[in-house]
């Protein structure tokens, strides 16, 4: 073949060259878009079925979840520790790990943090506070880290581990809040000694939501980074890709895998560490919410890739933010917003068959029209 | 001339706007009321049909719903984190709610104590007795003494065991649950002194599997009847009856689960207190910051009495229920020692339900096998 036969035939329409160059990379945003639409569009047959509206439902969701500076606040509230917790999924992932126990991270960051608050309680506040994030972000990477050098050392299957340990984690949890960390004064709510006000992280200051956001912003971008910007990331990729190859190229798969779980890991007891700070005050059973579970979905709806994991956070705190107002509104149970995003995730996990298998997205087919 | 409604291009452009920006603020702003309509919300933290503590709440927002002039609205499932924030402050902004009821303990603190300053003309009602002063005066808590519901259903208990062991499925070692196990306890021993009382703590508010097994448990060893202090006693319930236990109900009626097995159930009776608050909140009376009540304030109720209680435990169920009526009954009175020995209250002292030192309860009465830790 020479490199004439590869050049556009002279006349060809400009749009054609231009869809040629453009569609191979709109495949990775129009499949995902393309499948939450088809997941709308079952979801809403589902609502058919039930004798609602599907566009009662959709304009409660926007209503509740993006539409006024509130509905912003309420969504932005979910966002920081989603986008926390999808990191303990997404990192591991990239190396072709599957950990599901990002759960066990956060409470066990949240119970750092409290405890480092309550043992610094004489610090000024931001050095207190970094160390509290430290504190939390050591034991969640520990945690975490240990998932993935079980895997490595034993050949332990992460995701069952991940999940255990996640049992093992609040179990710990409980007996330190209940037991040695307990304030007395907390009688009916075991809890740990409230931190002290100077160590609270406080709103940002122009929406009431607190700093977690930015923080996960931030953590994301520097995944980003990490992943698809040094050579640290790119040997990662290749031992997700492809371990044998990776260990014959003599790249440190153990350290990466230890390193890159640890790191999620991280993420996640600083998630806890923000759940502390700036929502409860001190650490008790209410850490245990739930998001890092809700942080699997936003992982794998954004594919693992950090910078998507933001987005898509957002869109899901703002389900989840609607949740209460289509239960009051339109009488349905609060299940139905879990029902929605099983069929949205369902769907995306399908729609991952069809990368690379649709033509329209490869130059060819817009060249030789 | 003036220039007064001339339509002037560039006032046009700017009063548009302002249209607009108005239009978008209208998101915020709370949907205006008829005079003297109240938008009430309950939120609870588990399913409202549990047969426990949510739906003994679900059952108080049923009667204020049938109140004319007010709108209820309910959300269940609402966890103890920033969901709850964000609950209260999505049905001030988007029903007008105008009174909030946040049933769960946790509630509290932080999350009523941070919205109550932020929302001053909306009254934050919370179930667990924890307002003190200097909290928000726009908020206030409300709580029932339902240990001597416990006490009255250890005395239908001490009249329909034949084992003399009775079982108690119990969430956590912390004082309330601790005083329902004493007061079932010692409910059983004003029947039988030789009744003794195995608790076992599942360690969760809600954890059905664990309920379940520990229900098992305490049928393997002999109990004969059962009760329980877990948010929903659905699954306890089921259990000891599959195991041929009597069981005695908490939080709700749970007769429709049970059966004949059923003795009698210690109940909140919310319906009354919350039409009671809603109707002086609308009159524009002053409702106390922290109320509390017992049996004889209807704060709580008992489930009708089974088949199963003979006449005797009857009329003693009946004379014990009228002296508390009466006020100034005690439970925990000397003399009485913990089981580990310790002397709880010396000969000729008594605790009443109202009396503070219960609140820091951390004790198994004698005659309980279990421990606190």
């Amino acid at each position: 073949m020479s490199a004439l036969d590869q050049m556009p035939a002279p006349g060809r329409p400009a749009m054609a060259r231009a869809l040629a160059g453009l569609m191979p990379r709109a495949e990775a945003v129009l499949i995902p878009a393309g499948a939450l639409l088809a997941g709308f569009a079952i979801f809403s047959l589902f609502l058919g079925a039930l004798g609602k509206s599907p566009a009662e439902f959709f304009g409660l969701v926007w209503k509740a979840g993006f539409s006024s500076a509130f509905s912003w606040q309420n969504t932005l509230s979910r966002v920081g520790p989603l986008a926390l917790a999808a990191l303990c999924v997404a990192l591991p992932a990239r190396l072709g790990l599957v950990v599901i126990g990002g759960e066990g991270a956060i409470v066990l960051g949240g119970l750092a943090a409290a405890v480092t608050g309550t043992v610094l309680a004489g610090l000024p506040g931001y050095p207190a506070m970094l160390l509290m994030a430290v504190a939390a972000m050591i034991l969640g990477g520990l945690w975490i880290g240990a998932i993935g050098a079980l895997r490595i050392r034993r050949g332990v299957n992460e995701t069952i581990a991940s999940l255990l340990m996640a049992y093992i984690a609040i179990a710990l949890f409980n007996h330190f809040v209940e037991g040695p960390f307990r304030d007395p004064a907390s009688l009916n709510k075991p809890s740990t000694a409230p931190l002290a006000e100077t160590l609270r992280v406080g709103d940002m200051p122009f929406i009431a939501t607190h700093w977690g956001v930015v923080a996960a912003a931030l953590a994301c971008l520097l995944c980003w980074v990490l992943i698809d910007r040094t050579t640290l990331g790119f040997a990662a990729r290749i031992a997700g890709d492809n371990v044998r190859a990776a260990q014959v190229q003599g790249l440190p798969v153990a350290r990466l895998v230890i390193g890159f779980t640890a790191l999620g890991g991280a993420f996640a007891g600083l998630a806890g560490f923000y759940e502390v700070a700036a929502v409860h005050g001190s650490a008790n059973a209410s850490l245990i919410a739930g998001y890092g579970y809700t942080g699997i979905l936003v992982a794998f709806l954004a594919r693992h890739n950090p910078l998507a994991i933001l987005p898509v956070a957002i869109l899901l705190g703002g389900f989840e933010a609607s949740s209460g107002l289509v239960q009051r509104r339109m009488d349905l149970p609060d299940a139905t917003i879990l029902v929605f995003e099983g069929i949205v995730f369902v769907i995306i996990l399908l729609s991952e068959a069809l990368y690379g298998r649709l033509r329209i997205f490869t130059p060819g087919y817009w060249e030789h029209r | 001339m003036t220039t007064f409604g001339k339509l002037n291009r560039r006032h046009f452009l700017g009063t548009s706007a302002a249209a607009l920006g108005a239009a978008a603020l209208g998101g915020l702003a709370r949907p205006a009321m008829a005079a003297g309509d109240l938008t009430v919300g309950f939120i609870y933290v588990g399913p409202k049909d549990d047969f426990g503590y949510n739906q003994a709440h679900a059952e108080g927002a049923a009667a204020v719903k049938e109140m004319a002039g007010v709108t209820v609205l309910e959300e269940e499932n609402v966890p103890e984190s920033q969901d709850v924030q964000n609950t209260m402050e999505s049905m001030i902004n988007f029903d007008g709610a105008g009174l909030l009821f946040p049933t769960s303990f946790g509630y509290f603190n932080p999350h009523i104590l941070e919205l109550a300053p932020k929302y001053a003309d909306v009254r934050f009602e919370h179930c667990g007795g924890l307002w003190a002063e200097g909290n928000p005066t726009n908020a206030g808590s409300y709580f029932g003494y339902i240990g001597m519901g416990q006490y009255l259903n250890g005395i239908a208990a001490g009249h329909a065991t034949k084992s003399k062991k009775i079982g108690f499925v119990a969430a956590k070692p912390i004082p309330q649950v601790l005083n329902n196990i004493n007061s079932f306890l010692l409910g059983a021993r004003a029947v039988d002194p030789e009744i003794t009382c195995q608790v076992i703590f599942t360690g969760e508010w809600s954890l059905a599997v664990k309920e379940a097994e520990a229900t098992n448990a305490l049928a393997d060893q002999g109990c004969d009847v059962i009760t329980c202090h877990v948010d929903g006693p659905k699954v306890v319930c089921e259990t000891a009856v599959a195991r041929g236990a009597y069981v005695c109900g908490y939080h709700a009626d749970q007769s429709p689960l049970a059966g004949d097995m059923y003795l009698t159930g210690a109940e909140w009776n919310w319906a009354g207190v919350y039409t009671d608050m809603v109707t002086k909140f609308m009159a524009g009376e002053a409702v106390p910051n922290f109320l509390r009540g017992g049996l004889a304030d209807g704060f709580i109720k008992m489930s009708p009495l089974g088949p199963a209680v003979s006449d005797a435990g009857r009329a003693q169920f009946e004379a014990v229920k009228g002296e508390i009526m009466a006020g100034g009954f005690a439970a925990i009175k000397g003399p009485l020692k913990d089981n580990a020995g310790n002397v709880i209250a010396a000969d000729g002292e008594a605790f009443v339900e109202t009396d503070v030192a219960l609140e820091s309860m951390d004790y198994l009465v004698e005659g309980v096998l279990g421990s606190t830790s």
